[in-house]
């Protein structure tokens, strides 16, 4: 393969519907309630959300999916900005909050 | 046209066949829409008119000649309102006659107005006189913020039209009980399709309210045609294919119903014809007269075909985009 993240693939998701036609079903049913569908929270905290999410993930294809979908539910660069802010905080935090774990077993191996 | 815009504009009437509207009619003629000229004191990056202030050539802008024959058209009594847009339609020398004149003709007048145009030299009575003759002010404002706002319309603009909104404000627009109605209109920023209406009403009632204490009447958002300076703007950036794409994906059969050209005609400076204000810009005229003059004679062109091209999908994208907004609250994705 000459590379592996391709804009075009993103189009291309339906067509993995055809390995499992009834799972991808039950998977586009359950996600576009709960990413797209109307509910408690507006299209623009759920599009930020999933935007923060992305970069958690690290995922080419739901950066460059959410992006135009946070503009397109009306957000702008401050709140996007914003938003991955708090996904990288949250990130650096749980990393940095393991260090407990590394602190109580330095400590039982400690004099 | 490009040919890529032709292809398209095939597409357009397949569309609509395929869901029952071709071929597209009008139904009324309760709006005209008069262009009064592409002169304006702002340079906006998304403007379809390609309007500014070098646009000063007679040919652009609306004669005391042609404000006339829009006075004589709307004696005729078949249009309600008049709709008045530009570039900033109050620069041109005849806005005032022709507010005067249709509002004695008991028609409602619309002023599509950049704000900012209140503050220019020779404008100082222009709020009021909006305001004695209860205009209906349409006002463009992108965004609640100014970076965002600056970055599309231009450096300082997003002051000026806070300015304007708390000038309107205080003679009562946009306030309870007042009757004097001041809508705000939303563009994206970019090769995007605009937020859904009623999130973002309630976005900017709480921002304006909150940050600067303007309160306003209904948000309008509306899609971007890729029409000249957008148009260019999708060329530069190699986003042309991309959005043409994503407007006929979200091409909503139940939009058509409510189109703006199906209640309305629109008339260039110069008086020639057209069934809206982008395919004046295209200059794609208007079927079964030509010239406003025509108007005086017949009033036969309540059922007319309107003309569509490729640019009608930014009209027919997602929730719909009219000269009043969105079109319809049902998606079809």
């Amino acid at each position: 393969m000459a590379d592996y993240y391709r804009d075009e693939d993103l189009k291309d998701f339906g067509s993995i519907a055809k390995g499992q036609p009834e799972l991808y079903a039950k998977f586009m049913d359950w996600y576009s309630d709960a990413v797209a569908g109307p509910g408690a929270l507006t299209q623009r905290e759920k599009a930020l959300i999933a935007l923060a999410v992305a970069h958690v993930l690290m995922c080419p294809y739901c950066i460059d999916s959410f992006t135009s979908k946070c503009l397109e539910a009306g957000a702008d660069l401050e709140q996007m900005t914003e938003a991955v802010h708090v996904a990288a905080g949250l990130k650096a935090g749980a990393c940095l909050v393991h260090a407990v774990q590394m602190k109580r077993k330095h400590d039982s191996l400690s004099m | 046209m490009s040919s890529s815009s032709s292809t398209a504009a095939g597409n357009f009437a397949a569309a609509l066949e395929a869901s029952g509207h071709y071929p597209l009619h009008a139904r009324s003629l309760s709006t005209l829409q008069v262009n009064l000229g592409k002169l304006c004191n702002q340079v906006c990056k998304h403007c379809h008119v390609d309007a500014g202030p070098q646009r000063t050539g007679a040919h652009e802008n609306m004669s005391g000649e042609g404000a006339a024959l829009v006075l004589d058209v709307l004696e005729k009594g078949v249009f309600t309102t008049l709709d008045l847009t530009g570039g900033a339609p109050e620069l041109n020398p005849n806005f005032i006659r022709l507010v005067k004149g249709a509002v004695q003709l008991g028609i409602k007048v619309i002023d599509r107005c950049n704000l900012s145009v209140l503050f220019e030299p020779g404008q100082d009575g222009l709020a009021q006189v909006l305001v004695e003759h209860r205009v209906e002010v349409v006002a463009s404002l992108p965004f609640y913020t100014q970076s965002r706002t600056d970055a599309q319309r231009g450096k300082g603009v997003f002051d000026k039209s806070i300015e304007g909104l708390k000038l309107l404000c205080g003679l009562g627009y946009g306030q309870d009980g007042s009757g004097l109605i001041l809508n705000l209109v939303y563009n994206p920023g970019g090769a995007y399709l605009p937020a859904p209406q009623a999130e973002l009403e309630a976005e900017y009632g709480k921002h304006l309210l909150a940050d600067h204490g303007i309160r306003f009447n209904q948000l309008f958002s509306l899609t971007n045609l890729p029409v000249k300076r957008f148009l260019d703007y999708l060329q530069r950036s190699g986003n042309e294919e991309a959005y043409r794409e994503k407007l006929l994906a979200a091409f909503n059969p139940l939009a058509v119903d409510g189109l703006m050209c199906r209640d309305l005609i629109s008339v260039a400076p110069d008086g020639s014809l057209y069934d809206c204000d982008f395919n004046q810009m295209l200059e794609l005229p208007l079927t079964g007269a030509r010239h406003l003059r025509d108007l005086l004679e017949t009033n036969a062109l309540a059922g007319r075909q309107i003309v569509t091209a490729a640019h009608c999908f930014g009209c027919t994208a997602g929730a719909g985009s009219s000269c009043g907004g969105e079109i319809v609250s049902e998606l079809v994705l």
